[in-house]
């Protein structure tokens, strides 16, 4: 048999009309469909679970928000007036709502630079023996109960920070969020911001580092062998590559920032006005409010409770969706 | 001035040995069939691969010893490269990309602007600054790793197989461009390929890996 007869590509007509579209139906197996039944389950539970908890909470909570409107979210006082009468009650979660946004941007600020250093430090710089180490250690980190780290912070860091507040007051008392005039330091949002920093550090370098342990090799070789130094190379491969990852590790730890409890609880001074002075003794956040709260609530005031819960979820996943839209349209980017 | 490599290089369980000198203004042409050993010289050079033992030198400074363990870091060797798979910043545009070895070297802004440019007109590229090099043909991305390797004006030119990744008209072009770019180049040059073809349009000395 001889070689198929060859037609030059321009004997073939271009088609130009677009085929109809048709369905094609792929025929599962049994043990596909199972599996298909099970994991179409497991992400609809979740699902569920998230949507009963934000009913759950809104149902319990709406009366609250029937009876202030906005300005429970807006407003600074939490005064349950008469038990007995609930028209006396003025419940708003506005200065523990900014609370939450301050210690969580504070931790997030503090953080970020750290765990990227600690990311390309364990990834490009040490050996493979102490990156173990080091990976065990920060995986420690993250498993420590907040409660320790909130006693910690507590008995350790609360002198430290008390002086540290003194001489940032002395010398840069002229920026507005650096001025003390109380003089009162201490259980500062500073200090719970910089405890939260230390227990979110573990969280984004864990994604930092899987995220920049993908960066090409090839592309860094490439900017070192143009003329990169070892951090030129890094600056100019690794960080872009990894720029969503770390947003998104950022987001991570942002969302635990802004709901963590206990720890905020024992180093910030629950104090219902909004502040904006980090390094004064006054503060708190929507989750120490709760905490503080819950034990001693009349019925009215845990409807505002479960009020301040809901506020808190919404904003946990609004945070959550801004981080999933920043990390694709980064993606795109790079 | 030249560059030499005298020793075994090698990557996992692959070893080869060379012996070679190439003065200014000389082209080596590499040949051979994949697997030979081709891409490892380049690496080896620029400092990607360090060698298994004798030694890389150039204009008298040792670029790599193992026995008397020297070694000059990739970003101190006064080479550049053109990888086979070219290695573009892909978040980076053209003028970035091609100006990005000036900067890591230390040159100021302006001057590196302007050295980019003149480097990418002269490779054909003018007014693809702002072009992103997914954005580009083969053939046009290609001519940008050529202009950034060539505007860092190395001392020696390292081009692993530059026409390999490249349509059969944009390989027309850069036939007539990388002779001319080489004939002016006043380093030494190693340029690896398969084509005997870029041997003979390009090349002053052939050393066969068969």
């Amino acid at each position: 048999m001889g070689l198929p007869f060859i037609v030059p590509c321009h004997h073939y007509g271009v088609q130009t009309t677009v085929p109809e579209k048709r369905s094609i139906e792929n025929n599962l197996t049994r043990v596909d469909k199972v599996f298909q039944a099970f994991v179409t389950l497991g992400a609809f539970f979740s699902m569920v679970v998230l949507a009963a908890i934000g009913g759950f909470l809104l149902y319990r909570g709406f009366e609250i928000f029937r009876d202030f409107g906005f300005s429970f979210i807006t407003g600074s006082k939490w005064d349950i007036g008469n038990p007995e009468d609930t028209s006396t009650a003025i419940l708003g979660i506005g200065a523990m709502l900014v609370g939450s946004i301050i210690t969580a941007i504070i931790a997030v600020v503090l953080s970020v630079p750290f765990a990227v250093a600690t990311a390309l430090l364990i990834e490009f710089y040490v050996p493979g023996w102490i990156k173990t180490i080091l990976v065990s250690i920060l995986d420690l980190v993250a498993a420590l109960p907040s409660v320790v780290f909130g006693i910690w912070g507590y008995a350790v860091l609360l002198p430290l920070v008390e002086d540290w507040s003194v001489t940032i007051e002395h010398y840069l008392g002229w920026i507005p969020i650096f001025n003390v005039p109380s003089e009162i330091f201490g259980r500062s949002p500073f200090l719970a911001g910089l405890l939260l920093s230390l227990m979110i550090v573990p969280i984004i370098t864990s994604v930092a580092r899987e995220v920049y342990s993908q960066a090409p090799r090839d592309l860094i070789d490439a900017a070192s062998a143009l003329g990169g130094t070892r951090w030129g190379a890094l600056r100019a491969v690794v960080l872009p590559f990894g720029r969503s990852g770390l947003v998104g590790g950022t987001m991570l730890g942002l969302g635990r920032a802004l709901g963590e409890t206990v720890a905020v609880y024992l180093t910030l001074n629950l104090v219902f006005e909004i502040n904006f002075k980090i390094l004064a003794s006054a503060g708190g956040n929507v989750a120490s409010l709760i905490a503080t709260k819950f034990g001693e609530a009349t019925e009215y005031e845990l409807k505002a409770l479960m009020a301040a819960g809901l506020v808190l979820f919404l904003v946990t996943l609004l945070v959550n969706f801004g981080a999933t839209m920043i990390v694709n349209r980064s993606r795109k980017i790079v | 001035m030249s560059i030499s490599l005298n020793g075994s290089v090698g990557r996992g369980d692959f070893e080869r040995s060379f012996d070679f000198t190439i003065a200014d203004g000389e082209v080596l042409a590499i040949t051979g069939p994949n697997g030979s050993g081709k891409s490892t010289v380049i690496h080896t050079i620029a400092g990607l691969i360090p060698l298994r033992s004798g030694h890389v030198e150039s204009d008298g400074a040792m670029w790599d010893a193992p026995d008397s363990k020297q070694w000059v870091a990739p970003e101190n060797r006064t080479c550049a490269v053109v990888f086979q798979d070219l290695r573009l910043f892909p978040h980076m545009n053209v003028i970035s990309n091609v100006a990005y070895g000036l900067r890591a070297r230390g040159v100021n802004k302006d001057e590196t602007i302007e050295r980019s440019q003149k480097m990418l007109t002269r490779v054909g590229l003018t007014s693809f600054d702002k072009r992103q090099p997914n954005d580009l043909s083969g053939g046009e991305r290609q001519r940008v790793a050529l202009a950034r390797a060539l505007v860092l004006e190395p001392r020696v030119l390292l081009l692993d197989e530059p026409l390999s990744a490249v349509d059969s008209a944009s390989r027309a072009a850069l036939r007539e461009l990388l002779p001319e770019v080489l004939g002016s180049f006043a380093g030494a040059a190693i340029l690896v390929t398969h084509d005997l073809g870029d041997v003979e349009a390009m090349a002053t000395t052939n050393l066969s890996l068969n």
